[in-house]
């Protein structure tokens, strides 16, 4: 028999007495959709993130009313609008997707956020599944607000209502800009620089695009090997021209794989083991 | 609890902390203490899983940082007040922590208030902040998940005097609660006010290590007079060693391995009135830290 057991009304009124952080149980593990979550408020609660959620809307806005104030009449049809709306979020998209990762190099919030949640690699999964569901996401909003842009633009033309684009088509081009989106993410973990990753996709998605366009029409070899090696233009014909074809999606696996699976995956592994500072 | 077991960083040829091993103990607060550029803040990165070490162990309670389900309720770490996305508020910060370790709500406005960051400040951008309300902010993240242990890099950073007092206040509570703290700094004066256990790093070594009590004992007299070489000559003449505190100031006295009453009677015989006679208390720490300051500029130079 134990007498010197303290009574439990002794004990509940000494919380905050001495060893009162001796053995505390361990607590449980943070779930990933906590992660998510976390992730997810984090892309748009500074100032530069609610703008660029708020621009997605505003620039649809814009893209729609240009077309209806000067498209010519019989162009008053929802590709047009899809098309005009389609090219705010190819740019918009893919930065909100970059900064969610440089952003904690570049403004170092790493720093906390990784001494919260040790485990990298499970925040670079939340991110990415983040960035995925922001550019479904934006592209519908982007789909809605182009589609209310083609009942008015019709509406004052007093003209019908052409819907000019097929699920399939919608389909591929929330592909195209989820990929990306990838993209941006994918230059966001490897270069883990806000300034160096932005201008990378730009001078990916602009620059380069305009090299192997002239490369092809220049050289007949590369006009043949470019649908197996340059993602542009496998990722671009998803807007247009595409077909659905087995040759087509390999050439789109292929061109993943080389643009966006590998540099991911180097990029993960090295961000892993990176110091942060 | 945190242990540090041979831990080494290697940068190229560069030994940035070498086999580094000490205890911080709970219930008591650690002061690391070191120059500039002596490997502390590597040291605590290390300890915090932010960057890979290259030999040795840390733990922290027992286990690698890696294996805490989630660390943020069992340490509080501060390692740079102004790592902080500019754009957010304060008060955003500490959400962004309160659902990561998925705490109450209300646990964030305690904190505030806690630190003393007025709901008006609360609001305001963290570009906008003083580095002492960074300091203030930072502190409130590291206590919100009410973590047993406690690591802060250089805490006193920016913060007035007010402030430094407040913050002492807070890690010596913490302590007397069972909780370990352990906080560096690269002034002397910071970690003798608040520390029970110091550990001195140089260049990547620990140099010293000890209760307060320990590194601070000193057996030596210190003495101050006028005639500061005439005191010199008498206590040299009746064979005790001598040294003059700083080489450069005669005033800042002498010190001597005569005891306090020996060399009272020393001066006394010689007829030479003093300003001062105590135990050289500190003195040892003091000087081995000056020295280590100064290899380490002179390394850098």
């Amino acid at each position: 028999m134990s007498t010197t057991l303290t009574t439990p009304s002794a004990a509940a009124s000494a919380p905050a007495t001495a060893s009162s952080y001796a053995d505390r149980p361990a607590p449980p593990p943070i779930p990933f959709a906590r992660l998510l979550k976390v992730e997810m408020r984090k892309m748009f609660d500074t100032r530069s993130g609610l703008w660029l959620m708020a621009s997605v809307g505003i620039l649809s806005a814009l893209a729609s009313a240009a077309v209806v104030l000067w498209a010519p009449e019989d162009e008053v049809t929802y590709g047009s609008f899809a098309g005009a709306v389609g090219i705010p979020m190819a740019i918009i998209l893919p930065v909100i997707a970059i900064l969610s990762v440089t952003s904690e190099w570049s403004q170092r919030t790493g720093l906390t956020t990784f001494t919260l949640v040790p485990h990298r690699g499970r925040v670079l999964a939340a991110k990415t599944v983040n960035a995925l569901v922001v550019a479904v996401v934006g592209m519908l909003v982007a789909a809605v607000v182009g589609a209310l842009g083609n009942l008015v633009g019709s509406a004052l033309n007093g003209t019908d209502v052409v819907w000019d684009i097929s699920v399939s088509d919608f389909g591929a081009i929330v592909l195209a800009n989820v990929l990306g989106v990838l993209i941006g993410f994918m230059l966001g973990v490897v270069l883990r620089s806000s300034p160096a990753a932005l201008v990378g996709y730009l001078v990916y998605v602009y620059v380069l695009t305009g090299l192997t366009f002239t490369l092809a029409a220049a050289q007949p070899w590369f006009a043949d090997l470019q649908p197996w090696v340059d993602f542009n233009y496998t990722q671009g014909a998803l807007f247009e021209g595409w077909s659905n074809t087995g040759e087509y999606w390999a050439q789109l696996g292929v061109t993943s794989l080389l643009w966006l699976v590998l540099p991911l995956a180097v990029g993960s592994w090295r961000m892993l083991r990176s110091e942060v500072k | 609890m945190i242990e540090l077991l041979e831990l080494t960083k290697r940068y190229g040829e560069h030994l940035a902390v070498d086999h580094v091993s000490f205890t911080a103990r709970p219930g008591r607060v650690t002061g690391f203490l070191g120059p500039n550029g002596a490997g502390k803040s590597t040291s605590l990165r290390i300890l915090a899983g932010l960057t890979p070490a290259t030999t040795g162990t840390a733990t922290v309670l027992g286990r690698r940082y890696a294996d805490l389900p989630d660390p943020g309720r069992e340490i509080g770490v501060l390692l740079d007040a102004s790592a902080q996305h500019a754009g957010r508020t304060g008060r955003e910060v500490l959400r962004v922590a309160q659902e990561t370790m998925g705490l109450p709500r209300a646990r964030v406005e305690e904190m505030l208030d806690l630190v003393s960051l007025t709901p008006e400040e609360a609001k305001r951008r963290v570009r906008d902040y003083s580095l002492g309300m960074r300091q203030r902010l930072g502190l409130a993240t590291a206590l919100l998940g009410d973590p047993a242990v406690l690591v802060l890099d250089e805490p006193a950073n920016g913060l007035d005097p007010a402030g430094i007092r407040w913050m002492r206040d807070l890690l010596r509570d913490h302590a007397a609660r069972g909780g370990t703290v352990l906080l560096s700094s690269h002034l002397l004066h910071e970690i003798e006010v608040i520390a029970d256990d110091i550990v001195v790093i140089g260049q990547g070594r620990v140099v010293a290590q000890g209760t307060k009590e320990e590194l601070l004992h000193d057996d030596r007299t210190l003495v101050r007079a006028a005639e500061v070489g005439t005191l010199t000559a008498a206590l040299q003449q009746a064979g005790w060693t001598v040294e003059r505190v700083d080489p450069a100031d005669p005033a800042a006295g002498l010190r001597t391995d005569a005891s306090l009453a020996v060399t009272g009677q020393v001066a006394l015989e010689a007829r030479l009135p003093l300003l001062e006679l105590r135990a050289a208390d500190g003195a040892g720490l003091e000087e081995m830290f000056l020295q280590l300051t100064a290899d380490t500029q002179r390394e850098a130079a």
